[in-house]
């Protein structure tokens, strides 16, 4: 490999921890006198706690702590991103199914879930709600206290919040053809194959907490709140999560371990089961109205989108979910009038929250699918409807928003070419395609520290989380190219909020733009040290010094930045420190607080048939391309392009909550709740990246880790109804589901 | 509740005798009692193949075996695939380059079952691995990095 690794498919830092299992995810930590935790839950979505008896519990052999809810601070501390509205246990009555009222804490594990189950709670399972239309009835019981949200003139309902956004004007707009349709996107969860992990343990007159978190620094700031500590008394341990996607971004149980451990005197630990995590962390179901206008020579003439998403019982940061999406509802494409009303609604149902693509698969459902549906009406090729309406470069397509930050009539025709879009189709088989469009980071805080140390060896200091995206290597790679060091000499360090400067978070495929510019500041910062000392040491003046890559370019002559340091640190040795800061700030008056620092343009090409007799769908050919910018590193670029493509094709094809009456799911864990397999891929996949290095990052590099999932949904419904004919429009597209709309045809 | 035995069982080459809870899963002691926590837990139903291990020869999911079952058995786990000085497998080192880890999670287990297809099958075609590996998980989705790395795996072993 050469040292320049920008660019290379360099191997993953970590990747050697990864296959010989010594890569220390949260599980693996041991703490000498450790207690173990289970939550108590109930067999109900919404009970009014009447008692809790947990004298039975309280005998098993190792017991030593059984949290309530009465046994925390009155009142009951509360917490969240977004709003302060979720109870470290549950107090007066539950608000889904999987809230827990009661925690056990035990020497051992097995003691622990034997006593778990011992804790007799006696409550009355009350009226509740699961689904849009029963939370929005008028006589439907309220999900929160009115009390929790004061001054909110929709605190008296379960609507959370209601946003309007758009321009132009959709009302006395004329067009010539107007589809209307809604589509429905499921519940589904996140499905880390790392079950959520969480402990914490008395630290002198302080706190540590571990988390499998991907922001760790809201969770030191959410704990030192709740414990009123000074941050500084906060510790947060935060090794790689295995696996995020959205559902570690928030606390969640790290508050209530915290109190226990406080209250224990001890460490405690609470790993959830996997049935727990799904009763953690999921991604908003939502139902979007479409209304398009359309000209018959397929030009956009409105969009009028009303998108309402099915929120859980507290609001964790849907409301953030519910806004960014919907507020690029009208998508990449130059629209003149556009009406969005968006709404979160609040249910007895588990948290919903961050999920890779934050709301806009959703959307994008609807919309992508409502342009098929014109194209098809209007006899135009879907395609070329899309390539017509399609914003170019440096056009403002929305009013007040970051341009058209990429050439995406380029990104759409290397899909469209890929799957051979304007060849014929095979008998018996359709092709879809579709364009999915994500607003990146809109605010961004990133420091980083790099120090290049005595023998020439690099540490870089980073608070991202490295969740399989890639992070650490990237940085890396970064510093290898400024420094001139070969990535077998850098190491770095994440995780401890102790030595790592902060960093705001690690979502919205935002790392490799904000903490790579955060890294790459801090290189020349040591290269500006670099050029003072070779200035001195050679006697020349600092402006005609340049450093880059491994070499400091003096007038006559290069030299090795190791031999300038080396010379400059003197015989006592010692280091030079950079610093680095990526700041993005709010912007008033931006409907999201802040434009995008770059988009995720994308655009899902499938070619597919579905069977007649079982409504099973083949995907034949699968194409996701996404405007990448730069890919620092291809190999993870591809990894993380097809891992987001396949885990779309879990929500359209398979994926989906399944609840009962009472609001208890009943496909917990892995059993019933399928995911896609080595077994559910298409027959070919390919992965394409369009690079002209125009984003914001370092090396032009934008965003990339969610792209790919944006119009999975789309591309597959659409070449199904090219298949087939059925238009359906609720995911996802089982065989049961494809089998029905074929039999409801015949 | 539950009483306990001693069971002998060759762990990666290294004969253990231990007195194991007779209703503990081979996973538990293999991560709680021995400390070899590279075997991950995750559904703990069989489905997702995480706790993946080789007993006797054969990929089974450690979650659903009683650590009594193995009694005089042999086990290996991921820390068993490397050499002892720490130098890779060529199956890990394809795992490496072909960058099928991503989060890393389901890895260890995603090796187990590629280690035992490729013990049974030196040869396996793109079907026999997708197969081979349907019960073993990857939310990354890393299938396509990971049947490569197998591949090529095979493909430089061939004699």
């Amino acid at each position: 490999m050469t040292q320049d690794a920008v660019g290379a498919a360099a191997p993953r830092l970590g990747g050697y921890g990864r296959v010989t299992g010594r890569q220390e995810y949260l599980a693996d930590i041991r703490v000498t006198d450790m207690l173990h935790v289970k939550l108590v839950t109930l067999d109900c979505a919404r009970g009014r706690i009447i008692s809790i008896d947990r004298s039975a519990a309280a005998e098993v052999p190792g017991v030593r702590l059984i949290m309530t809810a009465e046994d925390l601070p009155q009142p009951v501390p509360r917490f969240g991103p977004q709003f302060q509205d979720r109870p470290v246990l549950a107090t007066g009555e539950t608000k889904y199914h999987g809230d827990p009222v009661a925690a056990v804490a035990a020497d051992t594990k097995d003691a622990a879930e034997a006593a778990a189950k011992l804790v007799r709670v006696e409550y009355e399972s009350l009226e509740a709600v699961f689904s849009i239309a029963d939370a929005l009835d008028p006589a439907a019981p309220l999900v929160q206290d009115p009390s929790i949200r004061p001054d909110d003139p929709l605190a008296h309902t379960n609507v959370l919040r209601e946003h309007r956004f758009g321009w132009g004007d959709v009302d006395a707009a004329r067009a010539e053809l107007i589809v209307e349709n809604t589509y429905e996107f499921p519940m589904v969860t996140q499905f880390a194959i790392e079950p959520h992990g969480f402990m914490a343990a008395p630290d002198g007159d302080g706190m540590i907490v571990w988390s499998t978190i991907q922001h760790p620094y809201l969770l030191q700031k959410t704990i030192a709140n709740l414990l009123d500590l000074p941050l500084a008394k906060v510790r947060v341990l935060a090794p790689d999560p295995g696996g995020g996607f959205g559902g570690k971004q928030n606390p969640k149980y790290e508050p209530l371990v915290a109190f226990m451990a406080l209250k224990a005197g001890r460490p405690v630990r609470l790993v959830l089961s996997l049935d727990e995590t799904f009763q953690a962390v999921r991604r908003a179901s939502a139902e979007i109205r479409v209304r398009t206008g359309f000209n018959t020579d397929g030009t956009i003439v409105f969009e009028d989108i009303a998108s309402d998403f099915l929120l859980g019982a507290y609001v964790d940061i849907a409301d953030r979910v519910v806004v960014k999406s919907s507020y690029l509802a009208a998508g990449p494409y130059r629209v003149p009038s556009v009406r969005i009303v968006a709404r979160g609604i609040l249910s007895h149902t588990i948290p919903s929250t961050a999920f890779r693509g934050f709301g806009t698969p959703q959307v994008t459902w609807g919309r992508e699918s409502n342009l098929d549906e014109g194209a098809r009406r209007l006899g135009i090729d879907r395609f070329e409807l899309r390539l017509r309406n399609l914003a170019e470069k440096g056009e403002e397509f929305l009013p007040g928003e970051t341009p058209a930050d990429g050439d995406w009539e380029q990104t759409a025709r290397r899909a469209a070419d890929l799957i051979r879009w304007n060849t014929p189709v095979p008998t018996g088989r359709g092709r879809g395609i579709a364009l999915g469009i994500k607003s990146g980071p809109t605010t961004g805080l990133s420091y980083s520290t790099v120090r290049l140390l005595a023998d020439g060896s690099v540490l870089v200091y980073s608070g991202t989380s490295d969740m399989g995206q890639g992070a650490r290597t990237i940085f890396a790679q970064i510093a290898s190219r400024e420094l001139g060091v070969p990535l077998s000499r850098i190491s770095v360090v994440m995780g401890d909020s102790a030595v790592v400067p902060y960093d705001q978070q690690t979502s919205a495929s935002r790392s490799s733009v904000l903490m790579g510019t955060a890294v790459l500041r801090a290189c020349q910062d040591v290269q500006a040290k670099l050029a003072a000392i070779a200035a001195r040491l050679y006697s020349v003046a600092e402006s005609e010094i340049s450093v880059e890559r491994g070499f400091v370019h003096l007038p006559d002559r290069d030299v090795t930045i190791v031999e300038t340091l080396q010379a400059g640190l003197g015989p006592l040795g010692g280091e030079l420190v950079g610093n680095g800061e990526m700041r993005k700030d709010k912007e008033p008056g931006h409907a999201l607080g802040g434009s995008a620092a770059f988009f995720e343009f994308h655009a899902t090409a499938v070619e597919l048939e579905v069977d007649p007799g079982t409504g099973e769908i083949t995907i034949i050919r699968y194409v996701t391309v996404g405007d990448v910018g730069t890919a620092l590193n291809p190999l993870q670029v591809a990894g993380q392009d097809e891992g987001a493509a396949i885990m779309g094709l879990g929500h359209t094809l398979m994926e989906h909550y399944i609840f009962d009456d009472e609001g208890r799911i009943r496909n917990l864990g892995a059993i019933d709740y399928r995911i896609p397999t080595s077994m559910d891929l298409p027959l070919e996949m390919l992965s394409d990246s369009i690079e002209n290095a125009d984003g914001p990052g370092p090396y032009g590099v934008k965003g990339i880790s969610e792209g790919g999932l944006l119009a999975v949904s789309p591309a597959v419904a659409s070449a199904v109804t090219a298949a087939t004919g059925l238009i359906i429009r609720d995911l996802p597209l089982t065989p049961q589901r494809v089998w029905e709309a074929m039999m409801e045809r015949v | 509740m539950s009483g306990s035995l001693v069971i002998e069982v060759n762990v990666n080459g290294l004969l253990r005798s231990l007195e194991v809870a007779v209703n503990h899963t081979l996973l538990d002691v293999l991560r709680d009692q021995l400390g070899l926590t590279g075997t991950k837990e995750c559904c703990v139903v069989g489905e997702c193949g995480a706790c993946s291990v080789i007993v006797n020869g054969r990929p089974m999911n450690s979650c659903l075996m009683l650590a009594v079952e193995v009694d005089g058995g042999e086990v290996t786990t991921v820390e068993g695939l490397a050499s002892p000085d720490g130098s890779l497998s060529r199956l890990q080192q394809s795992f490496l380059d072909e960058g099928a880890a991503q989060c890393g999670f389901c890895i260890p287990g995603q090796l187990i079952a590629a280690q035992a297809l490729l013990n049974r099958n030196p040869h396996p075609t793109v079907d026999d691995v997708h197969e081979a590996l349907a019960g073993n998980l990857c939310r990354c989705a890393g299938y396509h990095q990971i049947t490569a790395a197998i591949l090529a795996a095979a493909e430089e072993m061939t004699p």
